[in-house]
């Protein structure tokens, strides 16, 4: 697809390592002249990845594959060690003097845990009627109204917001969560896991909210998910991440029905389908590897059934398999 | 020959001091040995209590009000506290979804595993370790030597539950009852489990109970199914017949949620509102606030009928 306007929001190359502070034995030890090896985690490896205007991009790994760290690399709440986060085209440094607050309000997040991230001291009104307030897109004594509109456009009543989060359900609490990123106005969210607390029923509500909101205000979102089926419904295009690095991109529909990755046909095999009845599961073998000592060469290599000796000692680059289809297997090159 | 599991009319209810919830309420099901039957309902819909209520673990304010549970032919009501530890952990046991939960955390994994290897068999330290590593490497644990001398903390949270789930099935019970085991754990990992748990079951006859939200496992793992909603079955019968032919609206309306059944980047059809407060129910179909084919009469509840000799069904307007 060519687009001529700018994508919304591009990372080039970004990474992300975690290390321990040394301890107190460890400073010493260095101080005496040991060299203590260092535990750093790669939790995200030269990532690149674009997310135009209205789009929204589905990634989906499993635990520990980096798919939040690079969330809130992309939120902003987590500084990345290298590489380049773009806005409009343009760094995101350059968005941090006074004048572009707005555009740095553009991108807000939305969390998994919907008892965990609203404060339970705070009343409805304030939790979502706050950031607009300090930020000043509505005056003191607008908030109210504000905060009803907000609410009514995320399906709550605006009578709850004397409220405090115990209140609510689990569903209810999600719906606060969203209308407090919605209430300063952003342009794309980052979702990260945000429906994956809830019961079926109240899923297809939160996912059917994301779907309007979308529509309605011309929203983008990074979704993450690990659940392949919620990221197939909601998404336009896929990114899979395993241990850090991504290792297939595809647009939806092409990812679901050609995917080229043995650990994204894996993936795919592996979701649980009301169709498939007594089926006989064909799991790949063990578990994902510890991000502190990462397997040499291609990460997924001693879970892949076809991995060669190549795969062992050379990380494979993602290449184009199809018109914006990328894949990082060595078995494209045989 | 008796089925391995009978419940009959089964009431388990919690007297607290805001009312009597009764969070399980008239609930009958059976199951027959190898068999697997997966309880399906989302939260607060009575399915973990049905199972606690089987294994005897429903504490203070609650407890079973009514009916009646036969295990084997046993009546679960006559036994007193010896008979149920001689019953727990060997014949009939439970496997939870929170693996961290369930094994001690200062406890190497063999003190735990021939701790319920000899509370039950008269056999030695020895003995009772050949048969914890056997089980181990039957739940598709690799060097199962060293994993017995590590403490749960060392292990993923898949491998945990694999622990759990071979320190409840090391006496080979003919019953057990998983409570989402899997929820917490990734697909890859997800497939692993319930590859292990339909092999041990078709081998060893062991009955299953399945306890999960998702209706996607429980089509590709159970036999048969049962539908909770607010305490009650709506509605039961051959895993084939209840998701292809849904009667009970509920059913149809949690069948179509799932995102994987709908057309992508369209909305999802979606059953509205939010189930009842255990504490508000009253006498009618307690579905009837969220049904799109609720009538005057479902206030009155509806009796639970028989569609076909396999399927039960409590709704008063069923699909057809």
């Amino acid at each position: 697809m060519i687009t001529s306007s700018l994508p919304l929001v591009e990372l080039r190359s970004v990474s992300k390592r975690f290390s321990r502070p040394a301890g107190v034995a460890a400073r010493i030890a260095h101080r005496l002249g040991a060299s203590a090896p260092q535990g750093t985690v790669h939790a995200v490896e030269a990532v690149d990845l674009r997310v135009d205007q209205s789009e929204v991009v589905g990634l989906v790994g499993e635990s520990g594959c980096g798919k939040s760290t690079l969330g809130r690399m992309v939120a902003r709440i987590l500084e990345p060690t290298s590489g380049e986060r773009l806005w409009k085209g343009r760094p995101y440094e350059e968005y941090e003097h006074e004048a572009a607050r707005s555009e740095r309000l553009a991108i807000q997040m939305i969390f998994q845990d919907p008892y965990a991230s609203l404060n339970p001291r705070m009343r409805v009104a304030d939790i979502v009627g706050e950031a607009p307030v300090v930020h000043g897109l509505v005056s003191r004594a607008q908030r109210d109204e504000y905060v009803a509109d907000t609410l009514g456009r995320v399906g709550l009543d605006p009578s709850i917001m004397r409220r405090f989060p115990h209140q609510f359900s689990g569903g209810q609490r999600s719906r606060i969560g969203i209308a407090r990123a919605l209430a300063v106005r952003p342009r794309f969210l980052v979702c990260d896991e945000a429906v994956a607390a809830l019961d079926v029923s109240i899923q297809a509500q939160v996912l059917n909210l994301f779907i309007r909101l979308r529509e309605e205000l011309g929203l983008a979102y990074l979704f993450i998910s690990h659940d392949l089926g919620v990221i197939r419904h909601v998404s336009d295009a896929v990114v899979v991440m395993y241990l850090g690095r991504v290792v297939e991109s595809a647009p939806v529909a092409e990812l679901y029905a050609h995917p080229n990755h043995p650990y994204t046909k894996a993936l795919i095999l592996e979701v649980p389908d009301v169709a498939a009845r007594r089926r006989r599961y064909t799991p790949i073998r063990g578990e994902i590897p510890s991000p502190l000592a990462p397997p040499t060469g291609c990460h997924f290599h001693p879970r892949c059934p076809r991995a060669f000796e190549r795969c062992r000692q050379e990380a494979p680059a993602l290449r184009e398999v199809a018109p914006g289809h990328a894949s990082a297997c060595h078995l494209n090159d045989s | 020959m008796s089925a391995l599991l009978e419940i009959e009319g089964l009431r388990t209810h919690f007297f607290t001091r805001a009312g009597v919830v009764k969070a399980v309420d008239d609930v009958s099901l059976r199951l027959e040995r190898g068999r697997i039957l997966g309880l399906v309902g989302e939260s607060g819909s009575g399915k973990s209590m049905t199972g606690y209520s089987i294994m005897g673990l429903v504490d203070e304010p609650g407890r079973i009000v009514s009916g009646r549970i036969e295990v084997a032919g046993t009546d679960l009501a006559t036994l007193d506290e010896p008979a149920w530890r001689r019953l727990r952990g060997n014949r009939v046991s439970m496997i939870f979804q929170d693996p961290m939960m369930t094994l001690n955390p200062v406890l190497r994994i063999d003190t735990q595993m021939v701790e319920a290897v000899r509370a039950h068999n008269n056999v030695s330290r020895r003995e009772a370790l050949d048969r914890c590593r056997a089980q181990l490497s039957r739940v598709g644990i690799a060097s199962p030597d060293e994993r017995l001398r590590a403490y749960p903390h060392q292990f993923s949270g898949g491998m945990r539950q694999r622990v759990a789930i071979a320190i409840a099935l090391v006496n080979h019970p003919d019953l057990v009852i998983a409570d989402e085991p899997t929820t917490a754990l990734d697909v890859t990992i997800q497939g692993q489990i319930l590859f292990e748990m339909q092999k041990l079951c078709r081998e060893s006859g062991t009955g299953l109970i399945w306890i999960t939200h998702d209706l996607s496992v429980v089509a590709g793992l159970a036999d048969d199914v049962c539908v909770m909603y607010a305490g009650r079955i709506v509605e039961s019968g051959t895993v084939d017949e209840v998701l292809d032919h849904p009667m009970h609206p509920y059913t149809r309306g949690l069948l179509d949620s799932i995102p994987g059944r709908n057309v992508p980047g369209r909305p999802l059809s979606q059953i509205p509102g939010m189930a009842p407060s255990p504490q508000d129910l009253d006498q009618g179909c307690a579905f009837r606030v969220r049904c799109p084919r609720a009538r005057e009469d479902c206030r009155v509840a509806p009796a639970t009928t028989r569609p076909t000799s396999q399927r039960t069904l409590r709704c008063g307007h069923p699909l057809p």
